[in-house]
């Protein structure tokens, strides 16, 4: 048996994406330089939502691309072959802009790790900075997110699903795990 | 997939992947730093016992372009020449821990035995054996024609498009594994060539045949997407397969007139090395349409994506290719 257990719905990654929307914008001071790269699959998704609100915002285009790090991934001899989503950067590149990486799940650290890897093989950003929407903990790596749209405490037999309506049809985060015990 | 060995190991699903993944593969190349380290650490033995410049500088380049070591072996020159066997070459290279052999080889069919004999655990690749097989160069070429006849081209076929495949089909590995991977994305495949430069057992292969290029081009067989024009492979030919040079080139060879017959949109292409004045003149060889130094570009883009899919991932995981005996290594005939 799978137990599932919504953590945030709808109306709620809609809050923290329209919060993390500002948090960049102030920690940046304004949408100058600032461009926006999604990890594939779901932080494409996420990392063009975040880029309309920004607009909204400041009323400026903000650029979005998206970066696929699989080629620079420490784990791919571990695992089952995996197909690669296309890198697309934005016209105008990322030399000397502040790049904000966009993930769903911030986990063990090392997509980021092989992301930063792959993104200094593109361009020299004068600053990287990370936005995730969830942080599940038990990191392996060295890494922090600066921005977060919810810290989400997990042991390491669960999985976070993250769902969004552009790919999975509907907005929602939820937990799930084989055992029928929930933690907090 | 564990090897590559025919165009035939490949499903719809797998060949699509290949592509895709080469489609990325392609976009790294246009970087200002082409280099990746996904292969970090592995090596790529290039065997090649049948003179190669163009297939092996390619394979060369993909693994390098990954960040493989690269090691290359041609038999000229090396203990092949003093009478070593395939299989003591292929313990050699396993003791040298290979994790991937790229094979060319004057014999069809070494390839399966190299794969399937035990004598090394790594992924073997057929880099073209004897006038049986050369999937990668029907994967670059499946490459090019999507790209240019395939709008939104990730994830797609060639489901519809109608392909001539012109000369040297006899002796052409090339050929067999067009007709193969074609049929497999759901082009439909015309092979033009004199009765004497068809394989035996021709009719049971999945396309049509036709002896009149001109018809063919004119859209006899329907409008034609693309147009593949063979090598005429003098060197393996040990009798007279056709009157004169002359006589094959007025017949079946493209220039500028017969490219004037073909839809707008038809792609000329051929993989090289060519005859110009033989089987392609050099105005069809350097007009817009052809797209022959492309595949060359293309080439080393698949070539990454096969070695990427054959060598990234977890071995153990991988499934395990077919038994040697169910391989058909007979010439003229399909597995």
């Amino acid at each position: 048996m799978t137990a599932r257990r919504t953590v945030l719905e709808a109306a709620e990654i809609r809050r923290a994406l329209t919060r993390i929307a500002h948090e960049v914008l102030e920690r940046n001071k304004g949408a100058d330089d600032l461009v926006l790269l999604g990890i594939p699959t779901r932080g494409v998704t996420l990392a063009t939502r975040l880029g309309r609100r920004l607009t909204e915002i400041e009323g400026r285009p903000v650029p979005v691309g998206s970066l696929d790090a699989t080629m620079y991934r420490d784990d791919l001899r571990r695992q089952p072959v995996r197909t690669i989503a296309p890198t697309e950067l934005p016209d105008g590149g990322i030399d000397d802009k502040v790049v904000v990486l966009v993930d769903d799940v911030l986990f063990s650290g090392r997509t980021i790790r092989a992301a930063l890897d792959a993104l200094s093989d593109l361009g020299r950003p004068r600053a990287v900075r990370l936005a995730v929407l969830v942080d599940r903990g038990h990191r392996e790596l060295p890494i922090r997110a600066d921005h977060v749209g919810k810290n989400l405490p997990t042991s390491l037999s669960e999985r976070v699903r993250v769902a969004l309506e552009e790919v999975d049809g509907t907005d929602e985060v939820r937990i799930e795990s084989d055992a029928a015990e929930v933690s907090a | 997939m564990r090897h590559l060995l025919s165009a035939a190991d490949l499903d719809r699903a797998q060949a699509v992947t290949v592509l895709d993944v080469a489609e990325q593969m392609a976009a790294t190349q246009r970087r200002e730093i082409k280099k990746l380290p996904t292969l970090r650490g592995r090596t790529v033995v290039n065997l090649f016992f049948e003179d190669s410049t163009r297939t092996r500088i390619s394979f060369e380049a993909a693994a390098k372009r990954l960040s493989a070591d690269v090691i290359n072996f041609s038999a000229k020159g090396s203990s092949v020449s003093k009478g070593e066997s395939l299989k003591d070459t292929a313990l050699t290279l396993e003791a040298m821990g290979a994790d991937a052999v790229v094979v060319r080889h004057p014999a069809s069919g070494a390839p399966h035995r190299l794969a399937h004999a035990g004598w090394t655990r790594g992924a073997v690749v057929n880099a073209g054996d004897g006038t049986h097989e050369h999937p990668t160069q029907a994967l670059l070429d499946a490459f090019t024609m999507r790209r240019h006849l395939v709008e939104n081209a990730t994830g797609a076929d060639l489901a519809g498009r109608r392909v001539a495949l012109v000369g040297d089909v006899l002796h052409s590995r090339v050929a067999r594994s067009n007709v193969l991977l074609l049929n497999t994305l759901g082009a439909h495949v015309v092979l033009v060539a004199p009765p004497t430069l068809l394989p035996v057992g021709v009719e049971g292969w999945p396309c049509e045949v036709s002896y009149d290029l001109d018809a063919t081009l004119a859209g006899g067989h329907g409008d034609l997407d693309a147009v593949m024009m063979l090598r005429v492979q003098a060197e393996r030919m040990n009798a007279s397969y056709f009157p004169s040079v002359r006589e094959y080139s007025r017949r079946y060879g493209l220039d500028a007139r017969r490219v004037g017959l073909l839809p707008e949109h038809t792609v000329v292409m051929h993989p090289g090395p060519m005859n110009r004045g033989l089987e392609i003149s050099a105005d069809a060889a350097d007009s817009p349409r052809s797209t022959i130094v492309e595949q060359v570009t293309n080439g080393v883009a698949v070539r990454m994506a096969v070695l990427y899919l054959l060598l990234a991932g977890a071995r153990d995981l991988a499934p395990a290719g077919p038994p040697a005996d169910e391989v058909a290594l007979t010439e003229g005939v399909l597995p």
